[in-house]
């Protein structure tokens, strides 16, 4: 049941492809502000959720399987193959098996979605993805009773990831969800940005979203789902377990041992841009804060 | 004539005083890339991490120089004191864009020198290179007499360790940039522990032991 959570944005406050295609152009030639609200809505712009240009969406990123520099996906990722792309999903399924991207998504309902996209090293954009809910392909492969998580991993191609040849962290990426947190109607599996198919730094073909949490639980490239009764290991928890928690939730008030959480630097400001401060979950409180009703979100990082 | 003599023939037509303006200019176009939308969508980041590891790269170029006389003969000694100030320029600039550009609050930069252990560790290398800075002049040599001047110089010792330890200290997973900085200043401060030899000694005999 796609449509469970609507953006107050409207489709119309997305810009539109030939105003984020000239943008570079329009900021060029008019001076920042007016450019911005023109391209972006003023509805967009009031609630600062101004969706960063698709040229900055996929210039700086994270993709480790691609090197440690915030530009390596883009130099790196065009090699990737991402087509054909199938899909494991076992564990506690009804339909386990290998799915195409079309068994998996077909008659699904594709939404634009709007997030706020908070990294855990304090940087953050606006992205406006497209996507199905998670829920509903949870739905489709049949979800079993006693299950409590879902896993994810990423596609590995030493082939075509310097990054994974390197061995910079240890791969296969994976990630994971608590069953309730993946149901939840804001976690989409992305297949786009900007109504465009996903570009390969970001995450092509098809990537999870889950906006009230820190960048590195939207883990890319998935190529397994795996529902389980027990707590996933996941990527950097395992590397790290005192800096990045299973959960890790954006928390202005618990601090990463690195990375103060208290404020964030837009993407896309310029050199004199100030900090902002980083809303509770994103600023997804009111939609998710029941999921950790009575937990103790210091102590689940 | 060997390679070293034509090297430090060479050397006495060449001045140091343009290293000075080789560093600023290159910091000064950095800077200019930033503002100018070229350091891509997160310039202050950049920024700060170009300075920084321009510096680094500097102050390992600047610790290079004994060695490479003594092991070779190569005396580039004339060219030090103009690359370990502009390494403290980059140093500074790192800081400048830190504080003025990134965090622009006292509390929050006050708290974050004492909360992240990479970050007092790269302020207290940049505290150390201040008094160095400040006495790379033929003034402060003299005043401080070659002894003194050549003690207080040491701390570029553990400065400049402290400033690669900042930088594999910052880095998530096991990047090899950071580890090879490391190991050069490591195997550059090692080099200076071992007794010194006569480039042109014959070689001992296998199974020697060195001297
Ligand atoms: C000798 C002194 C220092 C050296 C050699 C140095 C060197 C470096 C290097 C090489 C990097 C990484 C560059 C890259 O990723 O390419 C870096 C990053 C950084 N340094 Fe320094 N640094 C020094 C002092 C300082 C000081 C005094 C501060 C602040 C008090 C500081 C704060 C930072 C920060 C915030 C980063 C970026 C971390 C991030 O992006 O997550 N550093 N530094």
């Amino acid at each position: 049941m796609a449509r469970r959570w609507t953006n107050d944005l409207t489709p119309a406050d997305v810009t539109p492809k030939a105003m984020w295609l000239n943008r570079r152009q329009l900021m060029a030639g008019l001076g920042g502000a007016a450019a911005l609200s023109m391209a972006g809505g003023r509805a967009a712009v009031a609630q600062g959720l101004e969706p960063n240009t698709l040229e900055q969406i996929t210039t700086y990123n994270n993709f480790y399987e691609f090197g440690t520099g915030k530009t390596d996906p883009a130099a790196n990722a065009g090699a990737m193959v991402t087509d054909p792309w199938s899909i494991q999903v076992d564990g506690m399924v009804d339909r386990p098996g290998s799915y195409s991207l079309a068994e998996l998504l077909d008659g699904l309902e594709v939404e634009e979605r709007i997030y706020r996209f908070r990294c855990v090293e304090a940087w953050s954009m606006v992205v406006p993805w497209n996507g199905v809910e998670l829920a509903d392909v949870l739905d489709r492969v049949g979800v079993q009773s006693g299950a409590q998580y879902v896993a994810f991993e990423t596609i590995v191609q030493p082939e075509t990831m310097p990054g994974v040849r390197r061995g910079v962290i240890p791969f296969p990426y994976v990630e994971g969800l608590r069953l309730d947190e993946a149901r939840h109607p804001l976690t989409l599996l992305a297949t786009g940005i900007y109504g465009e198919p996903m570009p390969k730094p970001n995450g092509a073909p098809i990537r999870l979203v889950v906006p009230w949490k820190y960048g590195f639980k939207s883990i890319k490239s998935i190529v397994r789902i795996t529902l389980t009764d027990t707590q996933p290991p996941t990527t950097w928890n395992a590397l790290n377990r005192r800096e990045y928690g299973f959960y890790s939730n954006v928390n202005p008030e618990v601090d990463h041992p690195r990375w103060s959480q208290a404020s964030e630097r837009r993407i896309g400001g310029g050199l004199f841009a100030s900090r902002q401060d980083t809303l509770m979950f994103n600023g997804y409180e009111d939609e998710v804060a029941s999921l950790y009703a009575g937990m103790d979100l210091r102590e689940n990082y | 004539m060997t390679v070293a003599q034509s090297i430090n023939r060479a050397q006495r037509h060449v001045p140091a005083w343009p290293i000075y303006l080789l560093g600023l200019a290159w910091m000064g176009w950095l800077f200019w890339l930033g503002l100018s939308g070229q350091l891509g969508p997160e310039p202050i980041n950049t920024l700060e991490r170009k300075y920084g590891l321009v510096a680094l790269q500097i102050l390992v170029a600047t610790l290079a120089i004994t060695p490479l006389r003594t092991w070779t003969n190569i005396s580039l000694i004339k060219y030090r004191r103009a690359l370990g100030v502009t390494a403290f320029a980059f140093v500074l600039a790192h800081f400048l864009v830190w504080t003025l550009l990134d965090l622009r609050s006292l509390s929050r930069i006050g708290e974050e020198i004492v909360k992240r252990p990479y970050i007092t560790i790269g302020f207290a290398a940049f505290v150390l290179l201040i008094p160095l800075a400040a006495t790379s002049n033929n003034w402060s040599i003299r005043k401080l007499g070659g002894m003194g001047w050549r003690k207080l110089h040491k701390l570029t010792y553990p400065a400049i360790l402290l400033g690669a330890v900042h930088f594999v200290w910052l880095v998530k997973g096991y990047p090899w940039e950071p580890f090879l900085y490391l190991g050069a200043v490591v195997g550059l401060l090692a080099l200076r522990l071992i007794p010194k030899r006569r480039p042109q000694a014959a070689r001992p005999p296998a199974g020697a032991v060195p001297r």
